[in-house]
């Protein structure tokens, strides 16, 4: 049983996954598995919540995240629900934004770090030799390098903005994806039906398109849909210190702001904060679901 | 498995000059000088070329490099911009403050996270069980900093319970048991905020194994030979489920590194984590190369302590 939230390759490693068929019926209410499951359907409530403020913020938000509107520390009320900071700046039109902020950072990362990571993962499992050599052993030195500090350092010392985070982000957190593909593709390759197709004279990219992709995708997925949550973590964390984006409001800097004031006003650190772990909580059992779904663990 | 073991141990030296030289070049050619943090603001063009001289700032990065790399062979770190003392001193004084932070919320959460892990995947469907993965979830989603935040404000601030910031009462001057016993309670927000992040991936790990370890056949056949079932659950269950726990809590310490440096900025804890943050707004070089080397030494040999334990605890795998 793997614990994919763990990314542990070497559990998985010990899987064989039945080959990708949808499951017979609704696939997609099945997905959603709302009448089975209550915390899938939390997730589902958090997730659709989360993704309907990051993209209607400029529609929703009452305020200029940046400008005040009001005085200074006003406790939530009808005219600011989430109160207003130290500047008198609506806070609920700064969390929608920096909520925004986090699911840009957390999405577009963990595309740039899981397309690098099925290219070489890919490559590396399929092709074996000397290129497997290679690209496994620069897995392993970006495995080692600690990632939230190659951000911290490049954020600071070039140029603190939301590309670079994420930029860096995604080229740091690919190797685990590649591993796991890699080991995906290493077990499908010997499989009976793989083999049959060779032999009958499929040609490399008929075999990696139809058969090794499909059946070794779906965990790949899963472990893209649980990194998306970490990023966010990440950028938050980067923020908080100081050393996000000084333009574009973020959950991090709301908290770094609220900071000093924190006996002064509770509503500053605790809107963003609540924000942030429901965002990351609703990928985190979206990719637990997904984890279910797709790879059919658990029979309940 | 000798052979597997001599492998990963020459990898080490090799890993690590490969990310020394990646952070030297990293951090050299990023924009940006040290020299004002070095010569002050408002110094002439001929006081900073001189000071560039004395630190050899003025010289091709490649030959930098090699400089650095061959005091490094002689243990010599260099000397701190900003600190004017060796690194080494500088982060030699830090360290006890922060490895006290990372030990204790270490051990807090190995032995909360098996306990709960333990206790849920035991009867697996029951209240315990719901809860406990329920409040795993929640930790796992939780941004460190942000639960220091909430800490802080209610066991600190509104109940008084304990002190705001810092590691000891800067008013008074304890001595012996006085003293160990105030750090110890400026010690437990930090630390317990710190660990709650470890506490669910260990509880979620611990679960799934007892998960997986009690459906095995062997459980079945000792339940069978008529063996207590405290003792099927945690003599034969327990040991084998807390294998995977064993791999990924060794390959964590980076993980718990950065929630250390998060979490001393919120206490306000002098560690490493705030030499770091200031060693980086004042590009002080040295000591940014001496703190990713600490880091870069701690990850790998974690990872390669991690994978000879495991080796020995579970002789079922075979390593070439």
């Amino acid at each position: 049983m793997t614990d994919l939230l763990t990314e542990q390759p070497e559990v998985s490693l010990r899987k064989t996954w039945r080959p990708f068929r949808p499951r017979s019926g609704k696939p997609l209410s099945n997905l959603a598995g709302i009448s089975s499951q209550p915390l899938a359907s939390l997730g589902w409530i958090l997730f659709t919540t989360s993704l309907l403020a990051a993209l209607t913020a400029g529609l929703l938000a009452p305020a200029d995240p940046w400008t005040s509107v009001s005085t200074p520390f006003q406790p939530p009320g009808a005219a600011h629900w989430f109160g207003t900071d130290d500047l008198g700046r609506d806070l609920f039109s700064g969390v929608l934004f920096g909520l925004r902020t986090s699911m840009l950072v957390g999405l577009t990362g963990t595309s740039i770090s899981g397309l690098i990571g099925i290219l070489i993962g890919a490559t590396s499992g399929y092709f074996g030799g000397w290129l497997d050599d290679l690209l496994m052993r620069l897995t392993e030195f970006f495995q080692v390098i600690p990632r939230f500090f190659l951000a911290l350092l490049a954020v600071a010392l070039f140029k603190p903005g939301l590309v670079t985070i994420t930029i860096v982000l995604g080229l740091t957190s690919w190797p685990m994806t590649a591993r796991l593909l890699r080991a995906q593709i290493l077990s499908l390759n010997e499989r009976e039906f793989v083999l049959a197709s060779r032999a009958l004279g499929a040609g490399t990219a008929w075999i990696i398109r139809s058969h090794l992709l499909p059946n070794a995708l779906p965990p790949v997925v899963v472990q893209l849909s649980l990194m998306i949550g970490q990023m966010m973590l990440i950028e938050a964390s980067l923020s908080f210190l100081g050393l996000g984006d000084p333009n574009i409001i973020s959950l991090g800097y709301l908290l770094r702001n609220a900071q000093p004031f924190l006996r002064l006003s509770w509503w500053m650190f605790l809107f963003p904060g609540l924000a942030i772990a429901q965002a990351v909580l609703a990928f985190n059992l979206m990719g637990d679901r997904l984890n279910d779904f797709l790879l059919r663990r658990y029979t309940r | 498995m000798t052979r597997y073991v001599l492998r990963r141990v020459i990898q080490v030296p090799f890993l690590l000059l490969g990310i020394l030289v990646f952070t030297f070049f990293l951090i050299h050619l990023a924009p940006g000088d040290p020299i004002n943090a070095l010569a002050g603001e408002y110094g002439n063009a001929a006081y900073f070329a001189e000071m560039r001289a004395r630190y050899g700032l003025d010289r091709p990065i490649a030959e930098q490099l090699f400089i650095y790399l061959k005091n490094l062979a002689r243990g010599d770190l260099g000397t701190a911009y900003t600190y004017g003392q060796p690194v080494t001193r500088v982060i030699l004084e830090r360290m006890p403050t922060t490895l006290l932070l990372m030990g204790t919320s270490f051990i807090l959460a190995t032995s909360v996270g098996i306990t709960l892990g333990f206790s849920a995947g035991r009867r697996p469907d029951s209240l315990v069980d719901h809860s406990v993965s329920i409040l795993a979830l929640l930790g796992y989603a939780l941004p460190v900093f942000w639960l220091a935040q909430v800490m802080l404000y209610f066991l600190a601030l509104k109940l008084g319970w304990f002190p705001i910031q810092g590691l000891t009462s800067a008013r008074e001057q304890y001595t012996g048991l006085r003293l160990f016993l105030d750090v110890g309670h400026h010690l437990l927000l930090p630390a317990a905020a710190l660990a709650i992040q470890q506490i669910a991936l260990v509880t979620r790990l611990t679960r799934t194994g007892m998960l997986e370890t009690l459906a095995s056949p062997y459980v079945l056949a000792a339940r069978a030979r008529g063996l207590g079932s405290r003792r099927v659950d945690v003599r034969h269950a327990l040991r084998n489920a807390l294998l995977p726990v064993v791999t990924v809590v060794g390959g964590r310490i980076g993980f718990l590194f950065s929630g250390a440096v998060l979490t001393e900025s919120v206490f306000a804890w002098p560690g490493l984590g705030r030499l770091l943050l200031e060693a980086t707004l004042a590009r002080d070089y040295p000591i940014l190369m001496g703190m990713f080397l600490l880091i870069s030494l701690a990850v790998i040999l974690a990872n390669l302590i991690t994978d000879l334990v495991y080796a020995i605890l579970d002789p079922r795998i075979i390593y070439t």
